[in-house]
């Protein structure tokens, strides 16, 4: 395989016109054509949409217009609404759907001049870890072919990994930027609740779901993350605090600072090379000046409980805009309103979407209610009020991004709580809405294995720091597969 | 035995915002079907709702107005069900932390006591969309423009004991929306319409009765007929041995009766839950007390200020404070005019009847508030009788115009010229020796045809009270 190239090299072979966005789309493309069909990354290339878009970016930059990101190659996860091309959300539900606008992510990368090579694969509705739950057919992780890239955003990391495209966007409701980028062996980043806008990304848990980057490197990320960010008025729950510029406090020292080490993190469970991996990180940071101290979080144990009745609570009334009725698939035959309900979403649905509708809709239902979806919101903001603490004694929290490095197709399908407790670690950030970010920190037994940094709320500057000068002192992030 | 009936009233009043309460789409009524339905109504996949502040200008107004508390902190939920006209499969509306709790009214009943009804809570939410089952060739058509149509509403404790008094709240209710501004409280538009909780007890009983909830009544008339019939059939099925079922139940305005809705209809669990794609409403101190400030004067403040600065009847007071229009338009007359009463009698009567008949509000009239006080003056400076004025009235509603360009050019100003009446009555006198000697036996009524004969002779212009004292004195000479 050839050298990946990063956005930040890209940029710069644009900027001295030492390569057009037409060459850099080109070679994407080719790569996709010769690598997807084993991987399964893509749900949808669309080559003449990229080729239209590299070639309005090469005029722009010859204008004397264009941006650091204006021509470079990407991909959109297959959840984030683009006009005009299908957006199926990796359910046969929408198969068909093609959206009629531009989710604002998708709007914001456009208008910054990226070239979107096409749609990736992901768990249907991001409902998994594995993106084994995909209409489409599994992803394969590029490292090895018999493992699960991780989920939900696994056809972005992969594509990312492999080299087909330098950055794809993810959505990350539990982990499913985090653990994907963890078990590819590249970067992915998380901002804040509320930092990136929702509008246009297909719902699975409003509260939790936060759109994010999957990259080569923290300074890519950063590159993106600084486009995508911001308040959007058709969001709510966006944000409107100013978006700092991340790429200016991207080489600031950390020495001095203090990273919290929740000593949760390395109970049973994790994979003891995996622990040693993250250790021999942890002195990278020593290194550079900065004290590892070690923070509990006494409720870690309860996060992927909690998680399961809040994130399933939602997700089973966000689906139930998928009736048949308006858009999305219709069964056919139906005779009357009660089949034309059952008969479409039996059909429209895969089998993790259906045990998520059906534990949101227990827990919600009357009589559960409190036992369930309040007792689980309660554990939430015990989560969240541990974290807290933690941030005033530490400027930032790392750990392993996952329990064990990627796990065979096939291995957990079946038993969705062993599925479900590989997201141990990262379901908690969303649980309070905090930034994280996993970067590549070493190889257990040939695979990746990542760092995860967690800021509090809103230090993205801070999280993207952290990250960035670790990629400084280390080059895991540069590994690739089929090169060892 | 005697029975007892508790009502209790769920009103739910359509506010009166241009666009709706979670998009941008228009509110109008009346469009193409699926015109005015933006992809936010549609409920597509990504989209989000955001808040229409202006709905929440309007609520905390009606908290003000029936003396509620307004929650400086309420949360919007999710209420699910599956129906077609229903977008997303779920309705959002407020449950647990409505916008406004805990107010109350006041009802002036038949026998003039007034009476208090609490009002449980306000809260906004969203309205559904239409299934249309005409001229669909054995389908179901949905029409999407009344989806996310902002939504006020209003319960009532269970304090109405019976149709009529549950009929005055509602209008009430009614008058208070249109008062605040909130609502045009359309109810063939389906901008005003409630749901009736009732039951009956065994005079005494505290306890309350099961009860049934009546649907979308949407006439001040079909309130008082499905609440009559229901209470009927809810006293004769228990005496005859049966038990009310809690249920939901349909009046058939044709058939005058209720009916269940089909089971299916009803959804009996709603899976709430605080929508987490809007953030909680929160009022603040200062908003509060813009919104305070703002207040109109509001109905039952109106009526006592009339009372006691203009000394008008209950009956006028009542037809001018009907609406905040109507008191406008009186009072703009009364500032114009410098008289009260004159005022009153004319926009209640003349006003009230011409409106009436031509179906136009008082906001559609077409003689305004200042071209009525112009012709009112001319009653006031005995330019022309009240009886000519009706004319003139008439002449400007069908044709135009001020009162004094008609009044000249149909010459109907009134003779006050003592010197020519003077000699209208001697001439009548004259010509008239038979009654003259009546009046003069002591037949007191022989004057009033004489009064009738000046007024045919000058067409009614004369003057009445100059006349009569003319008159008698002449005759008594």
């Amino acid at each position: 395989m050839t050298q990946r190239l990063t956005i930040a090299e890209q940029s710069r072979l644009l900027g001295a016109g030492e390569a057009s966005s037409r060459e850099l789309t080109q070679a994407s493309l080719e790569r996709i054509a010769q690598h997807d069909e084993a991987l399964n990354a893509f749900i949808e290339v669309t080559p003449e949409h990229a080729l239209a878009a590299a070639d309005a970016a090469d005029q722009q930059r010859k204008a004397g217009n264009g941006g650091v990101l204006t021509g470079i190659p990407m991909a959109h996860k297959d959840i984030f609404c683009t006009q005009g091309i299908r957006t199926t959300c990796a359910s046969r539900m929408l198969e068909n759907f093609v959206s009629p606008y531009d989710a604002t992510v998708v709007e914001r990368l456009a208008l910054a001049g990226m070239v979107s090579v096409g749609k990736t694969n992901m768990d249907e509705f991001a409902m998994g870890s594995s993106n084994e739950t995909s209409y489409f057919g599994p992803v394969k992780n590029p490292w090895d072919h018999a493992k699960s890239p991780g989920g939900s955003s696994g056809g972005s990391a992969a594509a990312v990994a492999a080299g087909l495209v330098a950055m794809a966007t993810g959505t990350d409701t539990g982990g499913s930027v985090r653990q994907p980028a963890a078990l590819c062996g590249i970067t992915g980043f998380k901002p804040t609740y509320g930092r990136v806008s929702r509008y246009g990304i297909i719902a699975f848990a409003s509260s939790l779901d936060q759109a994010g980057v999957l990259g080569l490197t923290a300074e890519d990320v950063a590159l993106v993350t600084q486009v995508m960010a911001g308040f959007d008025e058709r969001d709510s729950t966006s944000s409107p605090a100013e978006v700092p510029d991340y790429l200016a406090t991207l080489e600031a020292s950390v020495s001095g600072k203090t990273i919290g080490v929740p000593k949760e993190y390395f109970d049973a469970g994790l994979d003891p090379a995996y622990a040693d991996v993250v250790n021999t990180a942890l002195d990278v940071y020593r290194q550079m000046g900065a004290e590892i101290r070690e923070v509990s979080l006494p409720n870690l144990s309860l996060a992927v409980p909690a998680y399961y009745v809040v994130c399933p609570a939602e997700a089973s009334s966000n689906l139930s805009r998928f009736d048949g009725v308006r858009f999305g698939h219709r069964a056919e035959g139906i005779t009357d309103l009660e089949s034309l309900y059952t008969r479409s979403r039996t059909e429209g649905f895969g089998d993790e979407v259906k045990r998520r509708i059906m534990t949101g809709t227990y827990v919600l239902s009357a009589g559960y209610y409190d036992a369930y979806y309040l007792q689980a919101q309660k554990v939430r903001q015990l989560i969240s009020d541990d974290l807290q603490r933690c941030f005033e004694q530490v400027d930032i929290l790392a750990g392993p991004t996952t329990p064990t490095t990627a796990f065979g197709i096939g291995e957990k399908v079946d038993d969705p709580v062993q599925m479900y407790l590989n997201d141990i670690y990262t379901v908690s950030v969303n649980l309070a809405g905090l930034p994280g970010i996993s970067v590549p920190c070493g190889m257990v037994d040939g695979l990746p294995a990542g760092l995860q940094l967690v800021g509090p709320h809103f230090s993205e500057a801070s999280v993207l720091n952290f990250a960035h000068l670790y990629q400084k002192e280390t080059d895991w992030h540069q590994r690739q597969p089929g090169q060892n | 035995m005697q029975w007892e009936t508790v009502i209790g009233l769920e009103i739910h009043a359509q506010l009166a915002t241009k666009s709706k309460i979670f998009s941008g789409a228009s509110t109008a009524y009346g469009a193409e079907p699926n015109t005015q339905a933006c992809l936010v109504d549609l409920g597509y996949p990504g989209v989000l709702p955001v808040l229409n502040r202006e709905v929440v200008l309007m609520a905390a107004r009606f908290g003000m107005a029936v003396d509620a508390s307004v929650a400086p902190r309420s949360v919007f939920a999710r209420k699910n069900y599956f129906y077609p006209d229903l977008p997303k499969g779920y309705q959002i509306s407020q449950f647990e932390l409505p916008i406004v709790a805990g107010g109350h009214i006041d009802l002036t009943l038949e026998d003039g006591t007034v009476k208090r009804i609490g009002i449980t809570r306000a809260h906004l939410e969203e309205d559904a969309g239409k299934s249309m089952h005409e001229n669909m060739e054995g389908k179901t058509g949905i029409d999407l423009n009344r989806a996310g149509t902002p939504l006020l509403e209003i319960v009532s404790e269970p304090e109405l004991s019976s149709a009529k008094e549950a009929v005055n709240y509602m209008r009430r209710m009614h008058q208070l929306v249109r008062y605040l501004g909130i609502s045009d409280g359309n109810m063939q538009e389906g901008s005003f319409r409630c749901d009736a909780n009732i039951s009956v007890r065994p005079k005494g009983q505290a306890e309350l009765g099961t009860r049934a909830e009546l649907k979308n009544l949407n006439s001040f008339r079909f309130i008082e007929k499905a609440i009559n019939f229901e209470v009927e059939r809810q006293i004769e099925l228990i005496e005859d041995g049966g038990k009310v079922v809690q249920e939901t139940r349909l009046y058939d305005s044709d058939k005058d009766e209720t009916r269940p809705m089909r089971s299916k209809e009803e959804a009996n669990d709603y899976r709430y839950f605080p929508d987490p794609d809007l953030l909680p409403v929160e009022i603040s101190e200062e908003f509060l007390s813009a919104v305070r400030d703002a207040m109109p004067e509001l109905p039952q403040a109106k009526a006592e200020r009339f009372a006691e600065q203009y000394g008008l009847k209950q009956a006028d007071i009542e037809v001018l404070t009907g609406s905040r229009a109507t008191a406008d338009f009186f009072e703009a007359v009364v500032a114009d005019l410098g008289e009260a009463k004159l005022a009153a009698n004319w926009v209640s009567g003349e006003l009230g009847g011409a409106l009436n008949r031509d179906n136009l509000d008082i906001a559609e009239s077409k003689v305004s508030a200042s071209a009525l006080a112009g012709l009112l003056k001319r009653i006031h400076d005995n330019t022309i009788s009240g009886k000519i004025a009706k004319d003139v009235f008439a002449a400007m509603w069908d044709e135009g115009g001020d009162a004094d360009s008609i009044i000249e050019s149909k010459g109907l100003k009134q003779i006050t010229d003592s010197g020519e009446l003077e000699a209208l009555v001697d001439k009548v006198i004259a010509d008239n020796p038979e009654q003259v000697e009546q009046f003069r036996a002591g037949k007191d009524k022989v004057l009033g045809f004489f009064v009738g004969q000046i007024m045919k002779a000058t067409q009614g212009k004369a003057n009445p009270g100059q006349i009569n004292q003319i008159l008698r004195d002449k005759l008594s000479a």
